[in-house]
């Protein structure tokens, strides 16, 4: 430490002001640890509220709203031609949504009293942080809880410096609605910003390495949305590369494996996240990285050294906000002394998509267990038919001996609110007939959770 | 990298521990959860499990040594060959990234820190141990592992209760270690002084030879309460008998009935019953005064504490609510409380929360004691060996049982009277011991 340093001594220094960071730094507060959050953007709301989970929403329910007019034809109803104005559309996600979120966040750290300090902070040990930038200072702390994040990942064959090729903040900017768009990469981020682009009328090819869209992911829970993407997208080539990008009278050319070079306007690169961890002054500290990178942490979310806690997406998959949350208040109430621990039996993933794809828990049989499979098909559900939606499934994975849910998958319209009930089933270990014997209102499409316990309690006593 | 394993928070108010038996030596590879140590607590025996797997690298204790919480125990290297058997990880997606991620496992603790509990991963056999969430912290907060526990809900779910009931009892099903003498003793320390400054003793070298000898954790307890309850409580005895006669009949006749529930029935568990029905109607005598406040402090529920002779001294475990359960279930009680105690296996909550205490002594013999009032409860009844004695009875000298019982109590909070009354209120239910089994 050099004399003349501004130090700010407290109890909890949180590094990162994402959806983990700030949880974690309100939960300290409540307990009455005296917290502060540094973020080099400062800013509250992270990757999440800026250039992720938030803007993404609010430009799929554009597509959304899109897909439904067009959708509405078929029973009669017209509007016409969609007139598509970007400036009101990107000051409406900057403003009235993000914008709110933000200024919501802000006041709730005032009314805390957790002080956000500005600028990029780096250890210098174990007890201390360095932070530059506008607000130079030295924070000192007892505990700190490093909550950095993850940044899109731009492969070097393809960042070719030309502001034509995009990773997922800037696609989120919609600089403009390109003739004809490259998604490289089938995962959630590629296909939801593919069918935003696609219902603002670009024509979207997309390409992926793997043989199928949403890798990892359960087949029957793809397939409708496969469909879906199939009319939406100029063309889906799978099992294909892109080898090369390169830059060809303003456009971009693309060599796409077993194909003729194609020429787009724009490309997005959306083949996955990486954490943040360089430059943050770790190997000053005790904790230590996984082999993949991460920030190797136990269930109490302690990293390697006692003073440091991390949490969120920079210790690793899942890389999901509502994860950094949970990880962010029980690295709080750790460090203050209570016995909390992040033991969450289900974490359940939504793709936003049209339909939306949504599982949690686990989805195929462990090791030495039989488990029992119900599929609820909402060609059966009375509500489906009324949204004209009849594409969806419900899938449920039950343990054979002992009738706990144990697993859930839903795809279709609204599967990222309907999973919320398989989450709660999971994680309280609820049986398949508690689930059938709850009544769930007529007409919804969260009868299908009910109705597909229920086939299973008929299998198993005939 | 080291890893180094501190004493963990043993429950509430407990900050200390003596180091009975080390069960693990250096250069041992050990697993997981395997038994590393015993201590002994204000309270209890505890085995303390392995939070890791690897090589014991160093051992910070000894024998008799008392450590506080968060002090270092052992320290332990790489777990080269050793590793703790973390089943593999079921498949739980996430919302993948396109290119080829695989996705990570949940990253294991590169080193651990303070603050280690002897709670567990709730997972077991690729299955999640079926709780929810608040059950889980509740058995972190108990130091249950819940891997260890069968749940009695539907579907095997873990309830609350369940874990309550599994508090204490070992984490590992853990071979006992071959030997397990008893750990001499490590370096003597004052005791806490009661109000009098004792006098210094004479040097008793003068008159011949002498050895010191540190007393035991235990010991030092026991030496320490009964010195605080005798100072501060103005001890008062009330002595009577009981005519067991009947009892005695009743005994013996339904023993093998019992005996083939799997009960051994002794006269203990109707003096619990016949004291608790007692205090329900002499509440006084279920009561702690509290002198700062100038307030009696009624309980109502009914703990009774009943004294155990061990190898290493007296400990008191606590039978809880037993104005509510039928004299076979105390007697069940009884016998698996009094064997975890001999075994030292009693938990925490087996030993605290007593609020009237039963001292039978009768099976050494004697025709009567005074013992000392557990503090800070009012009141101890004192049970001696019973008699066939000469009885008058309607002028006529019959053989009767007789048992001679004595209560002490706090006479700050009862008078002689009151004593004497609540002794008769005893003795009323052992002489009509139909009373007593009218509950089955």
């Amino acid at each position: 430490m050099v004399m003349g340093d501004l130090v700010t001594e407290v109890d909890v220094a949180v590094l990162g002001g994402g959806p983990g960071g700030y949880s974690a730094a309100f939960r300290c507060a409540e307990l009455g640890l005296e917290t502060v959050m540094i973020d080099a953007g400062h800013r509250l709301g992270g990757a999440c509220l800026y250039e992720g989970c938030i803007p993404s929403k609010a430009l799929l329910h554009v597509a959304a709203v899109l897909g439904e007019a067009e959708r509405a034809k078929e029973f009669g109803v017209d509007f016409g031609e969609a007139r598509i104005s970007l400036d009101p559309m990107r000051k409406w996600k900057a403003e009235r949504v993000v914008g709110k979120l933000a200024r919501g966040l802000a006041s709730v750290a005032k009314a805390k009293g957790v002080a956000v300090i500005g600028g990029r902070g780096a250890f210098e040990d174990s007890r201390s942080i360095r932070v530059g930038g506008d607000e130079p200072q030295v924070v000192r702390f007892k505990h700190a809880i490093l909550a950095t994040g993850s940044v899109p990942v731009m492969p070097p064959e393809l960042a070719i410096g030309s502001d034509r090729i995009m990773d997922s903040t800037a696609a989120l900017e919609v600089p403009d609605i390109p003739e004809r768009m490259l998604v490289v990469g089938g995962g959630y981020i590629g296909l939801e910003l593919g069918q935003v682009y696609a219902a603002l009328g670009s024509r979207v090819t997309l390409v992926e390495l793997t043989e199928g869209l949403l890798p990892g992911v359960d087949r029957d829970l793809v397939q409708p949305l496969a469909r879906r993407c199939e009319k939406l997208f100029a063309a889906i080539h799978l099992g294909r590369k892109v080898s090369a990008l390169k830059p060809s009278a303003g456009a971009i050319e693309a060599a796409i494996e077993g194909e003729a070079p194609q020429t787009f306007d724009r490309v997005l690169v959306a083949v996955g996240r990486r954490a943040v961890t360089e430059s943050l002054g770790l190997e000053a500290t005790r904790a230590a990285l996984t082999e993949r990178g991460f920030v190797a942490i136990d269930e109490r979310c302690r990293t390697g050294d006692p003073h440091l806690y991390a949490i969120g997406d920079v210790t690793g998959e899942p890389m999901l906000a509502h994860r950094a949350m949970r990880q962010g208040k029980v690295a709080a109430e750790c460090i203050a002394g209570r016995p909390s621990a992040f033991d969450n039996v289900a974490v359940p993933a939504v793709v936003f998509t049209d339909p939306e794809v949504a599982w949690c828990g686990v989805m195929e049989a462990p090791a030495g267990r039989e488990v029992k499979v119900a599929k609820f098909s909402w060609a059966a559900s009375g509500r489906a038919a009324t949204i004209g939606r009849s594409d969806g499934l419900t899938k449920l994975i039950v343990d054979a001996a002992s009738n706990r849910v144990i697993g859930a998958g839903i795809v279709g319209p609204g599967a990222g609110e309907l999973i919320a009930e398989a989450a709660l089933a999971i994680e309280t270990a609820v049986t398949a007939e508690d689930l059938a014997v709850t009544i769930h209102a007529h007409p919804t499409l969260s009868e299908s959770l009910m109705e597909g316990a229920e086939s299973l309690l008929h299998r198993s006593s005939p | 990298m080291s890893r180094t394993f501190v004493l963990p928070d043993l429950g509430e108010g407990l900050v200390e521990a003596e180091i009975r038996t080390l069960l693990v030596t250096e250069g041992d590879l050990i697993k997981e959860d395997a038994p590393l140590l015993e201590v002994e607590t204000d309270k209890a025996q505890v085995e303390i499990p392995s939070p890791f797997a690897g090589r014991v690298e160093k051992i910070h204790v000894q024998p008799g040594q008392t450590v506080k919480v968060g002090q270092p125990l052992v320290s332990f290297g790489d777990a080269a060959g050793a590793t703790a058997s973390a089943p593999a990880a079921p498949r739980q997606s996430a919302p993948a990234a396109p290119v080829a991620v695989p996705k990570a496992p949940t990253s294991p603790p590169s080193a651990a820190s303070s603050r280690q509990s002897m709670a567990a991963p709730a997972k077991a056999d690729g299955v999640a141990v079926a709780a929810t969430p608040s059950t889980r912290r509740l058995a972190r907060e108990l130091g249950v592992d819940l891997r260890g526990v069968q749940g009695t809900g539907p579907g095997g779910r873990i309830t609350d209760d369940d874990v309550r009931g599994a508090r204490g009892k070992p984490t590992a099903a853990a071979a006992p270690a071959a030997s397990r003498a008893p750990a001499p003793s490590g370096p003597a320390k004052p005791l806490a002084a009661v109000g009098l400054e004792p006098p210094p003793l004479p040097k008793f070298e003068q008159w011949g030879p002498v050895e010191r000898q540190p007393l035991s954790h235990l010991r030092r307890t026991i030496a320490e309460r009964m010195a605080l309850s005798a100072a501060l409580i103005p001890h008062v005895t009330h002595f009577d008998k009981a005519d067991v006669t009947d009892l005695n009949t009743m005994v013996t006749r339904s023993f093998e009935t019992a005996k083939q529930h799997g009960i051994t029935l002794t006269l203990t568990s109707f003096l619990l019953k016949a004291a608790a029905l007692a205090l329900h109607e002499h509440p006084q005598f279920n009561a702690s005064l509290d002198p700062g406040a100038g307030e009696l402090i009624f309980k109502r529920y009914c703990h009774l504490g009943i004294a155990v002779a061990t190898e290493r001294g007296l400990i008191v475990p606590v039978i809880r609510d037993a104005d509510k359960k039928p004299v076979m279930e105390l007697a069940r009680e009884l016998a698996s409380l009094a064997q975890r105690v001999r075994d030292g296996k009693a938990a925490l909550d087996d030993l605290r929360g007593g609020s009237f205490t039963i001292t039978n002594i009768g099976a050494l013999g004697g025709t009567g004691a005074i013992p000392i009032i557990n503090y800070p409860e009012v009141a101890i009844l004192g049970v001696a060996r019973g008699r066939e004695e000469p009885v008058v009875r309607g002028g006529r000298i019959v053989p009767r049982t007789m048992l001679p019982l004595s209560l002490t109590f706090d006479h700050r909070v009862a008078d002689g009277a009151d004593g004497a009354r609540f002794t008769q209120a005893v003795i009323r239910r052992l002489e009509a011991p139909e009373t007593l089994f009218a509950e089955w």
